[in-house]
């Protein structure tokens, strides 16, 4: 009797392990919403990335290639912005600040651009200052290669930790059989750099021959979302997987994401990209959404402004058109809430200075979240 | 014989014109194929069908077939605004997507013969290029 039990024990613990990710997996509509949304900045078409300026003003790109200053209830345009590969997913893309920008007033952008020898477009990074409402010091700091027609998976979000090391995505340009498992070719990899560019010697790649040393980890798909943890102080991204398989990953140096080898996802067609979800010496996700929700933007809640939220991942919906919510317990996805339903296409997502939440929604603005009393 | 001949030699052009011009739709659907699966399948998907209320559909699609005009404009220019296609209204948002005259004249004739849509008419580089914002 005992012995014909193990079986059906090991069946039940299989069970619960395969069903282990199902109950993260149901979005839930809560009753309960501790703020309404009001339109904060309006009329933007493709808000891809914005930050918040020390004087309160805001600072937003426009995929198509402006970069917006919103101060005082009035849009202004910054001169001086690169010129940009406005085609497919690339453009005028993410902006952040230095963490010291107070002291040395450093911008970092990253947009798509054609400078090379080849036709096409890829993923930059730059930085600059900001003088008189025009960008001056431009200087890039890293810019992918080879430049590519393909329209697709530009990453190009950009975050720093807290010893000051910045970090960008490159998504894998529409080429997963080349890119994303070779580090010795751009695209698919989350790279580290100093703020000024240069290469940190620690870099996991350093002295491997042919490597590309700014990359600090590989075998991504195209990550548009890139924060720092700010309990852990770790990077964390998620990425778009093809037709599903959105991922949640924690950075580690050197590590491999497993694009395109492992994925939970299938080709767009419905046919299957691989059989195999994990695999000696491939990172797991910590989360990964079935079906996939299009992930763009991605804020850790800090502040208490919103009830027991502080904690939570905030993460944008392109494909469904909702901002989420998972409530964290530590690495762990505990559940997923549906925010802001049927707002649009949610493009970025952060926390301004002020402890409020704001989103970036295509076709119509920037909303902020006011809390309820 | 004279007006056998001239008809004779009519219908040949004819048929060649047209043969000529079902290869052109051809490659240029090919073509299309191509810019489809990398510009547009993430939001129309696979066959086109969307997703209801958030992506309009551009199989079997009133508004591909019955707006030849406005749905090349929005393929070069992007589109902004409440439209109304299958009887279902969208108003969502779609950015330009930075293709050449000839890559939005490939894939409308990708698009606007697949899946249960179809127009014979080839569209040109020339009819995209004239089209403005």
């Amino acid at each position: 009797m005992k012995k014909s039990m193990l079986p059906f024990y090991l069946f039940v613990v299989t069970l619960n392990l395969s069903c282990a990710q199902d109950a993260e997996n149901k979005v839930i509509t809560p009753t309960n919403i501790p703020f309404t949304a009001e339109l904060f900045i309006d009329e933007l078409q493709t808000p891809w990335g914005f930050a918040f300026l020390p004087d309160g003003s805001v600072l937003i790109t426009e995929k198509a290639g402006e970069l917006i200053h919103f101060a005082d209830g009035e849009k202004s345009m910054i001169g001086n912005v690169p010129k940009v590969y406005d085609r497919g997913q690339g453009g005028l893309l993410d902006i952040v600040l230095h963490p010291n920008y107070d002291e040395n007033g450093w911008l970092y952008i990253s947009y798509a651009s054609e400078d090379g020898d080849e036709k096409g477009g890829n993923t930059t990074i730059m930085r600059a200052k900001l003088k008189d409402n025009a960008l001056t010091e431009n200087q890039v700091l890293y810019k992918a290669g080879p430049n590519t027609t393909k329209g697709q998976h530009f990453g190009s979000r950009i975050a720093f930790d807290n010893e000051g090391y910045l970090y960008f995505s490159v998504g894998d340009r529409g080429n997963r059989d080349e890119n994303p498992q070779d580090i010795t070719r751009d695209g698919g990899k989350i790279y580290r750099i100093m703020d000024d560019g240069s290469i940190p010697t620690d870099n996991p790649f350093v002295g491997t021959d042919g490597a590309k040393t700014a990359i600090y980890s590989y075998g991504h798909r195209n990550p548009q979302g890139l924060v720092k943890n700010p309990e852990t102080g770790k990077i964390w991204d998620h990425e778009h997987g093809p037709k599903g398989g959105d991922e949640i990953n924690i950075i580690e140096k050197g590590a491999n994401y497993g694009w395109p080898v492992i994925t939970y996802g299938i080709n767009y067609s419905g046919t299957p990209i691989t059989d195999k979800t994990e695999m000696d010496g491939m990172k797991q996700p910590i989360h990964y959404w079935v079906p996939s929700i299009a992930p763009s933007g991605m804020a850790f809640v800090t502040s208490d402004k919103y009830d027991d939220w502080k904690g939570s991942l905030l993460v944008g919906s392109l494909s469904f058109q909702y901002l989420e919510r998972l409530v964290m317990d530590g690495n762990k996805v505990l559940s997923r809430e549906k925010l802001m339903d049927a707002v649009g296409r949610v493009r970025d997502v952060r926390e301004g200075p002020d402890g409020l939440i704001y989103v970036a929604i295509e076709g119509k603005g920037i909303y902020k979240l006011v809390p309820k009393k | 014989m004279k007006t056998l001949v001239l008809l004779y030699c009519c219908s040949v052009s004819v048929v060649v014109m047209l043969l000529f011009q079902d290869t052109e739709l051809k490659k240029s659907m090919e073509r299309g194929q191509e810019i489809y699966a990398d510009f547009c399948v993430t939001c129309h998907l696979d066959k086109g069908e969307g997703v209801p209320y958030t992506f309009p559909p551009l199989a079997a699609s009133d508004y591909v077939m019955e707006n030849r005009e406005g749905s090349i404009k929005a393929i070069k220019y992007g589109l902004q605004g409440e439209i109304t296609v299958n009887g279902v209204t969208y108003n969502s948002a779609m950015a330009a997507m930075g293709l050449e005259d000839e890559e939005v004249a490939d894939v409308m004739n990708y698009i606007s013969n697949s899946w249960g849509n179809s127009s014979k008419a080839i569209v040109t580089i020339e009819e995209v290029a004239k089209i403005q914002k």
